[in-house]
């Protein structure tokens, strides 16, 4: 909280701007390792969180390489095999869903769409929707929190009332509602585009009232604090001290908030697309391959367990090092 | 336990009571909002949506007439409040539609009044969701409050672990699985929904699934919640008073800080509640019970407003009610909390 003592060397005078840029670099510099030094010692001991977090990593790395992992095993997640399909019951040929050399885990029903391919690409979807949502609940949230918090009077009154009322509203059926009545084609978007900014847009907005209560409580107890009443007799306006004294204070809870809904939007966008309102096919969701095992449940079981379990696997990873990040950046724990 | 006298605890009411009713206003006019404005602002002509694609132009003007679909939407906002206290008469291209009070509106999709869907499908989900509390309450407690007695135990860790696995799995696919397992593999259940007034074993058997997968679901999430917050009451000044004063660790547990545990516990025991009546559309669709939740689910797939419009507002009323109730009981139960 105190910026180190800055000793500009004798050979060259900065200009007081360079000063300042200086100073608030070392500042921050120091901070941010402190904070992040304590919280990472701790992080590293967690073995459940670390594992939580290895696994969170490659699952973006498989999200991001589907092209290259899927052409690897030379399959890609739209094409038929309507060969492996027994034509009577339009189940896959052969055990376990058609588990083969080719088809590391089987194909679809009916279709012969490679799983393996899908589930591959199915992560994109599934971290796409869950971060992106998650950022703009967090900085609709941390926004709104921080000016609720910090001017009161009319600002909190408003923006308190939103927060009780949004988190009072029936959400997952608005949520259904606004992606269901969305048009085909939106700002220069088609179809699984449309259907993906919306969810994002509208997720997020559901969400941020869990991270403006926080910000708005943190920053209601903070902006009585000593430092900040410091700044202010020495002259600092207002979005000085917001963004300067309070918001660097505030990243510990935002980051903890942050990790925990992003597993909680990611369950959203399978639900959605579960409930026939996400994502569509051919575009491979695993919400959406949930939603056609149903029909397959006795007759082809790994067809569900398949997209079930690398939801659950996804979201597990999360939950575990959200937990972990939680009691690391937790300032009543022990050290 | 209520302070202030029973003047304080009306005034109390009716200001809650009155924003309830601000709230149920405001939730009519965003789904008014989000059904007839978004469409109109992307160019889909609703009328169309209500009689289908290959109508002729004749049938779609008595549509939009019938509904009021070219008045402003404040006088239709106006008009579905009337038709709940005095009835509604739907005339338009011809033909009369008469919606007796309590009209929650007509569905000219299916050609019946919203009222009697409602009180159909309601006890479903209502049945649904009471059972699943029950059970989730007395597992999802139990196991937290015995994990913060026995923190960093075995049966600590083991029930965090099957708790954290809880809330990780989505409730569409643990209730697939159970399912496949025990309708399908091992035939022990008929998970088919049988109506109550049928028969109560039949009814029985057929919730038993879809109670304990849901429970499942909020066992875990409240096993953690319980937990964490009974770990930090213990750890407070009034528990180490009480103990100071010699009370039994019994009575210390559960006259001091099982008290304070609940408040949490019942502000989202009130939440979910009023959300899982308001529609339990997950586990509904995945257990094909003809609850409030498939319901809606159908509406808005079918953009059949009218029912989408009724079945929200009885939703935000559960939640709302719910919000309320626990608001009150926690007067009673945290001796802390007064009414202000």
């Amino acid at each position: 909280m105190t910026a180190p003592l800055h000793e500009p060397t004798a050979d060259a005078a900065p200009s007081p701007a360079e000063e300042a840029a200086v100073v608030g670099a070392e500042a921050k510099a120091v901070q941010g390792r402190s904070l992040g030094r304590i919280a990472w010692e701790r992080l590293k001991r967690d073995k459940l969180a670390l594992a939580g977090g290895i696994v969170v990593l490659v699952l973006v790395l498989i999200a991001l390489l589907a092209p290259v992992i899927a052409n690897l095993v030379g399959q890609d997640p739209e094409s038929h095999h309507e060969d492996l399909i027994d034509p009577l019951f339009g189940t896959p040929t052969g055990s376990l869903g058609g588990i083969s050399g080719d088809h590391l885990l089987g194909v679809e029903p009916v279709s012969g769409r490679d799983i393996f391919a899908r589930i591959v690409y199915g992560a994109r979807i599934s971290l796409l929707v869950g971060f992106l949502s998650a950022i703009v609940a967090v900085i609709l949230g941390t926004v709104l929190g921080i000016l609720a918090g910090f001017f009161g009077g009319w600002i909190d009154a408003v923006v308190s009332r939103v927060m009780d009322g949004l988190l009072a509203f029936p959400q997952l059926l608005f949520i259904i509602a606004l992606v269901s009545v969305m048009p085909n084609e939106l700002l220069g978007l088609t179809g699984t585009g449309v259907r993906l900014f919306v969810m994002i847009l509208v997720i997020g907005f559901f969400g941020w009232p869990y991270i403006g209560r926080v910000v708005r409580g943190q920053t209601l107890s903070l902006r009585e604090r000593e430092y900040v009443e410091a700044a202010r007799s020495l002259g600092a306006g207002r979005f000085y001290i917001l963004f300067k004294e309070l918001l660097p204070n505030l990243v510990a809870p935002i980051i903890v908030y942050t990790t925990m809904m992003i597993p909680t939007n990611i369950l959203t966008e399978a639900a959605l697309s579960f409930l026939g309102v996400g994502v569509k096919p051919p575009t491979a969701s695993w919400g959406q391959m949930l939603s056609s095992a149903i029909d397959y449940y006795d007759s082809d079981p790994m067809y569900m367990v398949i997209p079930g379990v690398a939801i659950f696997i996804t979201v597990l990873a999360f939950n575990l090092f959200g937990d972990g990040v939680r009691d690391a950046l937790d300032p009543k724990g022990s050290r | 336990m209520v302070r202030g006298g029973p003047l304080a605890v009306l005034a109390y009411l009716i200001r809650r009571l009155f924003a309830a009713a601000v709230m149920l206003v405001v939730i009519v006019v965003v789904v008014f909002g989000i059904f007839f404005l978004i469409p109109k602002w992307a160019g889909v002509d609703i009328a169309t949506s209500f009689v289908g694609k290959q109508a002729d132009p004749a049938a779609v003007e008595g549509i939009r007439q019938k509904l009021g679909l070219s008045d402003p939407i404040y006088a239709q906002v106006w008009e579905f409040f009337k038709g709940i206290f005095v009835g509604r008469t739907y005339s338009g291209g011809g033909d009369v539609t008469e919606c007796a009070a309590p009209c929650f509106g007509y569905s000219f999709r299916s050609e019946q009044a919203i009222w009697p869907v409602l009180t159909d499908r309601f006890p479903v989900t209502l049945g649904l969701a009471l059972g699943a509390a029950v059970l989730w309450l007395i597992f999802g407690v139990a196991a937290g409050v015995l994990s913060a007695l026995k923190r960093g135990t075995l049966w600590d860790r083991g029930a965090m672990v099957v708790a954290l696995a809880g809330v990780s799995l989505p409730i569409y696919f643990t209730g697939l699985l159970s399912l496949a397992i025990f309708s399908y593999g091992l035939g022990w259940i008929d998970a088919e929904y049988v109506p109550l007034e049928d028969s109560f074993t039949g009814w029985l058997g057929g919730m038993i699934l879809p109670w304990i997968t849901l429970a499942f679901l909020y066992a875990a999430m409240y096993a953690r919640i319980t937990r964490a917050t009974m770990m930090e009451i213990l750890g407070e000044d009034y528990i180490r008073t009480a103990r100071a004063k010699g009370l039994k660790e019994q009575v210390v547990i559960r006259k001091h800080a099982m008290r304070s545990t609940m408040t949490p516990i019942l502000t989202m025991l009130g939440m979910d509640l009023g959300a899982l009546i308001g529609g339990a559309i997950l586990t509904e669709t995945t257990f094909s019970l003809p609850g409030l939740g498939q319901a809606v689910l159908n509406a808005i797939k079918n953009q059949d407003l009218p029912v989408i419009l009724g079945v929200t507002l009885i939703t935000s009323l559960a939640v709302l009610i719910a919000n309320l109730v626990v608001d009150v009981l926690y007067a009673v139960i945290d001796p802390r909390v007064r009414l202000s």
